[in-house]
């Protein structure tokens, strides 16, 4: 009975769009938009190759609490051409990173949560896409040092390109069983390198690698949850509460390339191999 | 395929460091060398091809597992070594990367968290005070060069058409976007970022100077010594005005970034 | 990729602000802010190519003699049908009346 009524009462955080994820994981009330649609700051770059933009270029950024804290939300609308980043997506990101590493400076212990939904860079803007992707990743390790960035890959787009890399220098990074992370998209690897390195249209094996779950059993993530809101904003009030003091994963050269000294990089590499390699150190 | 691999990188490293010699301990793929800027102690980096790589799918240059871990490692260790020091050594990212690793390996084995290794290295060594500085002597593409040369306080590019600066090449570009390499080519003709030439690029604001070589497979005489002096100004420039990534923003071709910032703040 | 306008007589002014939709494909992104009294002006940019009259027939039944809000309404739309239209429009209008 109380299994039912927690699926009666549970909300799917995939379903939300960006605005509405934002709202959702904020306390209550706390939820201030910056750059809001109304706002009009659109991409100067689609209408003139035929492309409808949207008002906020698909990012949502939003001031609030988290548990009391000043916190900073930075979403991506994955419907909006597939979360890709562009100039103006790309600044706001940035920009918000950018001014909540100042209010610490500043003393105003400003945390940051990033819902990925993105392709990565947006080809229509590419130099741009790439420059802001880079001040991005910037701004990521700036904030890092002062208080946590916290990375939600809930899916259904997954995170790839320029953000996956912004995505594993986050100091926390949590994901659901819909989401996929990885640097280069199925189609673009099976282009460059053919079928048999990589068949984009075999969706298993593509998750099998690529999945939440896998990500997380590898220990490429820091969480594996739900996709349910009340999940998700717990599993970051927890975080922010005791956010540990483990060395960021992207700092683990070490570790990583002594890992990979003892893989047998001559057979093709699968789930089970890279479990294996990446769990093994861990026991 | 027969391609012949790109030795710009290598011979552009070589020739700034004088030949001494590299950092043993490393990747044939990545080259590490310490050598001097200006009178001060400086360290240079390539990623270079090595066609015995372990990891099939990076032996043309590519960036990939090893070489982003390794990139972490190289700036690790600067950081680490100037800890104390009054002034933090340069580091000098030369670039010849024509893209990240694509293969099975390299996404089963996460590179994206290996690329972040390489970013989180040269972004700690710039907020640590290092002048960063890029030389693009070939190709600067996408996440590769996220990867080694985009964290950069100052970016120095040698005019030749080999020197290209892009998020992905131009067929994959038009597949993605469902358009044809001649529509694609269209467009980056009247919208500049999308363009793939070197002064479309300098248009964004994003060099911060560009030179003219005589010879850019063989660097030499009048050639390196201008690099060299071009590479000095932006040590200089950086120990003068601080090591953020502020002087990026403020071409007309990207005002909307800086507008955007402006809003923020103004709404912050 | 076309713009049109419409304009339609209108009532009182709406109080608030509304948005919902995302410009995805077969979606369309609506918003709503308190217009001139006595007038409901309408602008479209749409993917699509010669569907003015799709929209002026659709404007037409939702808002012609029903004395409607005073809005200026912004759409941009990614190849929505009729049907999601109609129910982005309803929906922020929801959002924006006094209950």
């Amino acid at each position: 009975m109380s299994d039912l009524n927690a699926l009666l009462h549970s909300r799917s955080f995939v379903e939300l769009g960006a605005r509405q994820r934002a709202a959702a994981l904020l306390d209550a009330g706390s939820m201030r938009e910056l750059l809001d649609p109304f706002a009009r700051v659109k991409s100067p770059w689609l209408e003139a190759q035929g492309i409808v933009a949207q008002a906020d270029d698909g990012v949502v950024v939003a001031k609030g609490t988290l548990g009391g804290r000043p916190a900073v939300i930075a979403a991506i609308e994955g419907n909006f051409q597939g979360g890709s980043l562009g100039e103006v997506g790309g600044a706001k990101l940035a920009g918000a990173l950018e001014l909540a590493a100042e209010d610490n400076r500043n003393g105003i212990p400003t945390c940051a949560v990033l819902l990925l939904e993105t392709g990565g860079v947006r080809l229509q803007e590419a130099n741009l896409g790439l420059a802001a992707i880079a001040e991005v990743q910037a701004a990521i390790v700036e904030l890092r040092q002062y208080q946590p960035v916290i990375g939600v890959v809930a899916g259904p787009v997954g995170c790839f390109g320029g953000m996956s890399i912004a995505a594993a220098l986050c100091s926390h990074l949590l994901v659901t069983r819909e989401a996929r992370l990885g640097l280069n998209g199925p189609q673009v690897i099976e282009q460059e390198a053919g079928l048999d390195e990589y068949d984009s249209r075999d969706r298993p094996f593509i998750w099998s690698l690529t999945g939440g779950e896998q990500r997380f059993a590898c220990g490429l993530v820091d969480a594996y949850v739900a996709d349910e809101v009340d999940v998700i904003r717990a599993r970051l009030l927890a975080t922010l509460e005791q956010p540990g003091d483990a060395l960021p994963r992207s700092r683990q050269y070490a570790r990583f390339l002594d890992l990979l000294a003892r893989f047998d990089a001559e057979p093709q590499a699968d789930a089970a191999s890279v479990r294996a390699l990446y769990q093994g150190d861990q026991a | 395929m027969s391609t012949v691999l790109s030795q710009r990188g290598l011979n552009w490293l070589r020739a700034l460091t004088g030949n001494a010699a590299e950092q043993p301990g490393y990747p044939a793929s990545v080259r590490v060398v310490d050598a001097s800027l200006g009178g001060q102690p400086a360290r240079y980096i390539a990623v270079v091809a090595d066609a015995e790589n372990r990891f099939p799918r990076a032996r043309s240059g590519e960036v990939g597992l090893l070489e982003g871990w390794s990139l972490g490692r190289a700036l690790d260790e600067v950081i680490t070594a100037d800890r104390d020091a009054a002034v933090k050594r340069a580091v000098v990212a030369v670039v010849d990367v024509p893209s990240q690793a694509y293969g099975r390996r390299e996404e089963a084995l996460g590179i994206h968290q290996a690329l972040a290794g390489a970013v989180d290295g040269y972004a700690r060594a710039r907020l640590a005070g290092h002048p960063v500085i890029a030389l693009l002597v070939g190709k600067a593409m996408s996440g590769a060069f996220l990867a080694h040369g985009y964290q950069a306080n100052r970016t120095v590019a040698l005019r030749d058409p080999g020197v290209m600066v892009h998020a992905m090449g131009k067929e994959s570009a038009a597949r993605v976007t469902l358009r044809t390499v001649d529509e694609l080519e269209a467009f980056a003709a009247k919208v500049p970022p999308m363009a793939y030439d070197l002064d479309s690029y300098a248009s964004l604001g994003l060099l911060w100077e560009s030179l003219s070589v005589a010879a850019i497979e063989t660097p030499q005489g009048d050639d390196l010594a201008r690099v060299q002096a071009c590479l000095e100004q932006a040590q200089v420039d950086i120990r003068n005005k601080g090591s953020d990534l502020r002087g990026r923003l403020g071409a007309a071709n990207r005002a909307a970034s800086q507008r955007v910032r402006e809003l923020l703040r103004a709404q912050w | 990729m076309e713009t049109l306008s419409f304009a339609f007589p209108a009532g009182l002014p709406a109080s608030r602000h509304a948005q919902v939709g995302c410009v995805g494909s077969g979606d369309l992104e609506v918003l709503l802010e308190p217009g001139q009294a006595g007038s409901l002006s309408i602008q479209v940019v749409t993917s699509v190519n010669g569907s003015a009259e799709r929209w002026r027939h659709l404007f037409e039944r939702m808002f012609a003699g029903g004395n409607p809000l005073a809005l200026n309404v912004d759409i941009h739309d990614f190849g929505a049908t009729p049907g999601v239209v109609r129910l982005r429009l309803e929906q922020a209008l929801e959002e924006v009346s006094d209950v």
